[in-house]
């Protein structure tokens, strides 16, 4: 504001006092951060970070308080054990809240194809293998069901996989007429259906097939998601569908093959539940569609679509199954278990709430 | 005209509503049996019993059912929707055997006889009677059982407890104490799960009443003491699973599961070895007797009786074992085969 005295206008008196005033009240300054917002900046553009550094505390916390029993290889590789199947819906989940969906019948869909396998090569004697494939279409057919559903008729995904949930749930019910197929014949009839239930021993730690299969999946996944172009549009549509759509993308034939395979990976889920569990069991993993909602927010995957890794929901269901084994080693009752996790899911929520609102 | 047009259409009306098959003519007694499932195997075994003894006593018989164990709402428009049919009464497995209390009470007011069977209400006389195993039976034979089996080392056996859910229904309580009371354990109070302080006890967990529940219970108390060589199991899908969890640790061989129900794969897995001992019961028995009894009230306005010495009418119990012990009645496997449901 210094003075031009070839101005071709002459400065009226009252705004001569303007040259002694402060210029700096209106700029931007970037460079005196405050540690809290670089650490929202830098969760921003890391959002995984917040479910490892929420693992590695809660992990070293536990340890503590549950004493050497809670690190044990055995304990961590019975943890991993017994998170492979909420983990393994949960990738599937994945997948749909990215493009800002969410699917309530993953659970359904896997207890139904474990059923189906199970009736296939035990009751009619189909062999195992056809039996397992026979699944697996099944859960492309139920998944791009729901695909269909929310692109064709433009249902809410909510709404859709409500329904499907419920229906997926009776066609279970009434396929296996609420009887279990028991583990014994299972072992004379078809075997392979128990392949992910096996084990190698390492050590102490028993690392099963299932365990593994689950971080397959994960890595599977994470490649296709961020190093093909159907994982970028997956990205791209939960971001923004119309712009998606306006960039050449074709949004609906991708949504469907985001549900299909969303429904396959429930389908694999489904064989392995059947080596977790030891037998067809139509009555269990009730919640497993909760629970997988529960281990990808936890993971920090925005259910507002678009934003988030893969890796965040193997993450999240690491961490549940950390709460869980720690507070049950710990000696602390079934229901403070339950009351932490529900803690565990708001708190993560918020916190991708205060991320998302950052200032750039 | 328009009289008899009226009259017309009001006679098609009566007409229409004859046709529907659940108004109850004036003569015909209404009954609804409602359930916690209508999928479950022993619902199901329920609901055969009840539809036989329908059709032999000339009973309309209308049947409900919750969704899932613990679906609570379903229950109460079940009743609401049988009070409102006319029916003479109800015939009941409640999932929440508290919350249910206030619209039994409705039923019984507007002049239903309200029986609950295999679950009894809390307070038991909030229904007119209740035709139920004895839960408390049923586990103290399967826990005479396991002190007898292991003879003098029960003194320093370690105990596992697969309960049903964190809620501890009524069911649930029973058949754990029970057990403990036939295994001779203290158990202080009989309403209270955990309140033992018995050092053989390694713990209590729940399994839902399901395989993976079954199997991850077992995997958590391993945690706490791998020397664990007996199973307390409350129903045999739970048992399963344990014996999957210890068969994943090398452990199976030398632990003793006992469960309760007598369901046909859990009469198997008695025979297959997985289960030492499962206390059955009888659940078509149960819907059978309480058609029975409605049918009894309806025409003579007496209630029935409860069994000597209990607050409810027993509708019986046998312990299922191919090994059996001194001093605990048992039945064969393949007997129990035969009276098994699901």
């Amino acid at each position: 504001m210094s003075e031009t005295p070839k101005s071709s206008r002459q400065k009226q008196k009252f705004e001569h006092a303007l040259g002694s005033s402060d210029s700096n009240v209106a700029q931007f300054d970037h460079k005196h951060r405050s540690l809290f917002d670089t650490v929202q900046h830098f969760l921003h553009g890391n959002p995984t970070m917040v479910p490892v550094i929420v693992l590695i505390f809660s992990i070293i916390i536990f340890g503590f308080v549950a004493g050497p029993k809670f690190f044990s290889p055995f304990n961590l590789s019975l943890i991993m054990q017994q998170v492979s199947i909420i983990g393994i819906l949960a990738a599937a989940q994945s997948l749909v809240i990215l493009t800002a969906g969410i699917d309530l019948s993953v659970g359904a869909i896997m207890v139904l194809m474990s059923v189906i396998m199970g009736q296939l090569a035990v009751t009619l004697g189909v062999p195992a293998p056809l039996a397992i494939f026979a699944g697996f279409i099944g859960g492309i057919a139920a998944g791009a069901m729901n695909g269909f559903l929310v692109t064709r008729i433009k249902l809410p995904p909510f709404i859709v996989t409500l329904g499907t949930w419920n229906i997926f749930f009776a066609l279970n019910l009434w396929l296996s007429g609420a009887q279990s197929i028991r583990s014994q014949t299972l072992d004379e009839i078809a075997p392979l259906l128990k392949f992910f239930g096996e084990s190698i021993a390492i050590g102490s730690a028993r690392v099963t097939y299932g365990s593994i299969l689950m971080l397959v999946i994960f890595a599977v996944l994470w490649y296709i998601l961020n190093h093909t172009s159907w994982g970028r549009h997956v990205y791209a549509i939960g971001d923004d569908k119309e712009a998606a759509e306006l960039s050449g993308i074709r949004t609906n034939r991708t949504l469907i093959t985001v549900y299909g395979l969303a429904g396959l990976v429930c389908a694999i889920g489904a064989w392995a539940s059947i080596g977790r569990v030891g037998s067809v069991s139509p009555q269990s993993f009730q919640e497993a569609n909760l629970q997988s909602i529960t281990a990808v927010v936890i993971g920090g995957i925005s259910l507002f679509g678009g934003r988030g890794s893969i890796i965040g929901p193997l993450i999240g269901a690491l961490i549940v199954g950390v709460f869980n084994s720690g507070l049950r080693l710990a000696g602390v009752d079934v229901l403070w278990q339950v009351f932490a996790i529900g803690w565990l899911t708001i708190i993560a929520v918020a916190i991708d709430q205060w991320i998302r609102k950052v200032s750039s | 005209m328009k009289k008899a047009l009226l009259g017309a259409a009001l006679g098609a009306l009566a007409l229409g509503m004859a046709a529907v098959p659940n108004a109850a003519k004036a003569d015909e007694i209404g009954a609804c049996l409602i359930t916690k499932t209508d999928i479950n195997p022993f619902f199901v075994k329920m609901k055969e019993g009840a539809t036989a003894a329908s059709v032999a006593n000339g009973i309309n018989l209308s049947t409900y059912a919750g969704k899932v164990d613990g679906d609570h709402e379903t229950q109460v428009q079940a009743i609401e929707s049988c009070i409102a049919s006319g029916a003479k009464g109800i015939l009941l497995t409640a999932s929440d055997t508290k919350a249910i209390v206030p619209v039994v009470k409705k039923a019984r007011d507007a002049g239903l006889i309200v029986i609950a069977l295999d679950t009894p209400l809390e307070p038991i006389d909030s229904a007119d009677a209740t035709f139920a195993t004895d839960n408390f039976k049923a586990g103290e034979l399967i826990g005479q059982w396991a002190a007898a089996k292991l003879g003098d080392k029960a003194a320093d056996a370690k105990i596992a407890l697969l309960d049903l859910t964190p809620s501890a229904p009524s069911v649930d309580v029973l058949r754990d104490q029970g057990f403990m009371k036939g295994f001779g354990i203290d158990i202080k109070d009989p309403n209270k799960i955990g309140d033992e302080d018995d050092d053989r006890i390694v713990g209590h967990d729940v399994t839902n009443g399901n395989e993976e529940g079954g199997r991850e219970a077992m995997e958590n108390l391993m945690q706490r003491d791998p020397d664990i060589n007996v199973v307390y199991t409350i129903n045999e899908p739970a048992a399963a699973g344990a014996y999957e969890a210890l068969k994943s640790f090398g452990m199976e061989e030398g632990v003793l599961i006992v469960s309760v129900d007598g369901g046909c794969p859990g009469v198997l897995n008695v025979q297959d070895g997985v289960i030492g001992a499962t206390s059955q019961q009888y659940p078509l028995d149960m819907a059978y007797k309480g058609i029975e009894a409605i049918k009894n009230w309806a025409e003579t306005g007496e209630k029935p009786a409860t069994t000597e010495g209990l607050n409810f009418y027993d509708t019986g119990v046998n312990l299922v074992t191919d090994q059996p012990v001194d001093g605990v009645p048992s039945i064969s496997v393949e007997e129990g085969m035969n009276r098994c449901w699901g």
